[in-house]
């Protein structure tokens, strides 16, 4: 969490009014949590209306997919929903329970660069669709997807627009009303705001139904009693963000560009993962051949170099990284990819630190290795 | 900040020390001859081992080792070369993957499968030297433990149609051995087994 937020929430912790309350003390909290609206608002260009907090960007996804089963359920002649194989488990697990359930869903599949190509999802899109659900930039791979072109297809069937912004929020531009999309979901804790927090934006005028039923907050869009000191924190990271996100942008790009091309020259055989062109500014997805995710990861950690991996012995089951097996990356190199992710927080030094530490430990792996 | 991120570590201190300091593996510069070589596990499971061990008046002279895999791969190979390294054929061929995971004080229940490959790693390198020296195998009819009782199905008789390819499916394993079939009550088992075996074996 950025520190301005830690204050701002320590600060909001003081408004102790229920913001559903007319009373002096409600209208206070009530007042600091529009003023957050109107800063998500700001960020991803909508209107403050438009704003209604949840508990995540879980929560969010579940909520519009709850929206159109509900439609189908009450007989909706557009039935179908249309997503990617690559989305976050709070998708892709919907789709599965969904699909138990007898709902049509197809998860479109992508390139070797982890894509939604155009002319494929063309061939997904008919009159009978009701909803295209494409998140902005995947979080293993960082692939960044041509939301504004999908979006003019799903409307072109006459299917409303969903995006997962969560990724991509704080580092490329997230913008709603340019786009066209109609519902955004966003996580507080993914642009240095607090955990358990997030958004769902929801253009006026296409369907909705609650997913919380209960009291009238969030007018009617979401029950359950105002979350203020979160609410206020979310608003003071998308103020930062907003304010921030070009230097951060060029910033992260450089450094996620200074590794890659450090690791390139000191470690042979090693394999960039995701799209090179289209991706988010601090990610960077890389497979070392006969060197083991989970093995890397430990060694970095001895370091105190922190990494995620797409190896299977770090997921609890025996199945490597579906998303990156979806982008058709070989099962070997899942087990040996290695994901760095650059932050507001992160340095040059830093990157120098891995760029010492990464090649001997690669190069011991390897050395252990089957092959 | 004070956190101790190494007191948090997911493995044991043992674990920790074999993964950091592994003993015995096989450098490629070692001009080590080998009197059998074994090897489980694939790339695409993630974890594969090599096991190669010289053989002297039936005990295990020296063992060398490459394991590619997570950390208690590793770890339990490393911990497996320096427990049978002076051990009899017979009693190493007995080495259960329970007493490697118990030396390393405990694995996390989902690294289980890892510590596994050491013991069956091992016993190929075994079963080559065997080979190797024109010798039928000893120990193998010891350490079978009937599986199906109706059928008289045997661990050892499973892990091997998984291991020649004869039994790619469990569907298979049931048409040969007709395991199952009568009370039914080791079925949960040795889909159980299948799978384990189908893990190490398979390619």
């Amino acid at each position: 969490m950025a520190q301005e937020v830690v204050d701002a929430i320590s600060e909001a912790n003081m408004l102790f009014g229920n913001a559903s309350s007319m009373h002096g003390f409600g209208r206070e909290a009530a007042f600091a949590i529009e003023q957050s609206r109107e800063k998500i608002a700001a960020l991803i260009e909508c209107n403050p209306d438009e704003v209604v907090f949840t508990s995540g960007a879980s929560e969010a996804n579940n909520t519009v997919f709850n929206i159109f089963r509900d439609a189908i359920d009450l007989g909706s002649k557009k039935n179908r929903i249309v997503t990617t194989v690559i989305e976050h488990p709070s998708i892709t697990e919907t789709v599965k329970f969904l699909r138990k359930r007898g709902y049509r869903i197809d998860e479109v599949p992508v390139d070797k660069t982890g894509r939604v190509e155009l002319e494929t999802l063309a061939t997904y899109l008919d009159e009978d669709v009701a909803l295209v659900s494409v998140m902005t930039g995947n979080n293993e791979i960082g692939t960044i997807q041509p939301i504004e072109e999908i979006t003019k297809m799903a409307h072109a069937v006459g299917a409303f627009m969903h995006t997962d912004a969560t990724q991509a929020i704080g580092k490329i531009p997230v913008l709603m009303k340019t786009w066209g999309v109609d519902y955004m979901s966003l996580s507080g804790h993914k642009f240095y705001g607090p955990k358990g927090i997030g958004v769902l934006a929801v253009k006026k005028k296409v369907p909705f139904e609650a997913f919380f039923h209960g009291g009238h907050q969030e007018g009617g869009k979401r029950a359950g009693t105002y979350n203020t000191p979160a609410i206020v924190g979310i608003g003071v990271a998308a103020e930062l963000a907003l304010q921030d996100l070009e230097t951060e942008r060029a910033r992260l790009w450089h450094l996620r560009e200074m590794l890659r091309k450090g690791i390139e020259e000191r470690i042979p055989n090693v394999v960039v993962n995701g799209n090179q062109e289209h991706c988010l500014p601090g990610t960077l997805d890389i497979s070392f051949p006969s060197a083991e995710g989970e093995s890397i990861l430990l060694y970095l950690d001895m370091e105190g170099i922190m990494v995620s991996t797409g190896s299977a012995c770090a997921s609890g089951s025996l199945e490597p990284s579906y998303v990156l097996l979806a982008a058709g990356v070989d099962i070997e190199l899942a087990h040996g990819s290695i994901r760095f992710s650059f932050g507001r927080y992160n340095t040059e030094d830093e990157v120098l630190h891995v760029l010492e530490k990464l090649p001997p430990i690669i190069k011991r792996l390897r050395g252990m290795s089957t092959r | 900040m004070s956190t101790n991120f190494m007191s948090q570590w997911v493995y044991s201190p043992v674990v920790k020390d074999h993964f950091m300091n592994p003993r015995n593996t096989w450098v490629e510069d070692e001009n080590f001859e080998a009197d059998g070589v074994g090897e489980v596990g694939s790339l695409a499971c993630g974890d594969q081992m090599r096991i190669a061990i010289q053989v002297k008046d039936d005990v295990i002279a020296d063992l060398r080792w490459l394991t590619y895999g997570c950390a208690s791969a590793i770890a339990s190979t490393s911990m497996m070369s320096e427990m049978v390294i002076g051990m009899g054929l017979e009693e190493a061929y007995h080495l259960s993957p329970s007493a490697i995971t118990e030396a390393l004080g405990g694995l996390p229940d989902h690294k289980f499968h890892c510590s596994v490959l050491g013991d069956k790693g091992l016993r190929a390198a075994i079963d080559d030297y065997l080979v190797k020296q024109n010798r039928d195998n000893p120990y193998k009819r010891k350490i079978a433990k009937v599986i199906c009782e109706c059928k008289n199905v045997t661990d050892v008789a499973i892990e091997d149609l998984v291991k020649s390819g004869e039994a790619k499916s469990l569907e298979d394993l049931e048409r040969i051995t007709e395991f199952g079939t009568v009370c039914g009550n080791c079925k949960e088992e040795v889909a159980e087994l299948f799978d384990q075996f189908q893990h190490i074996y398979s390619t």
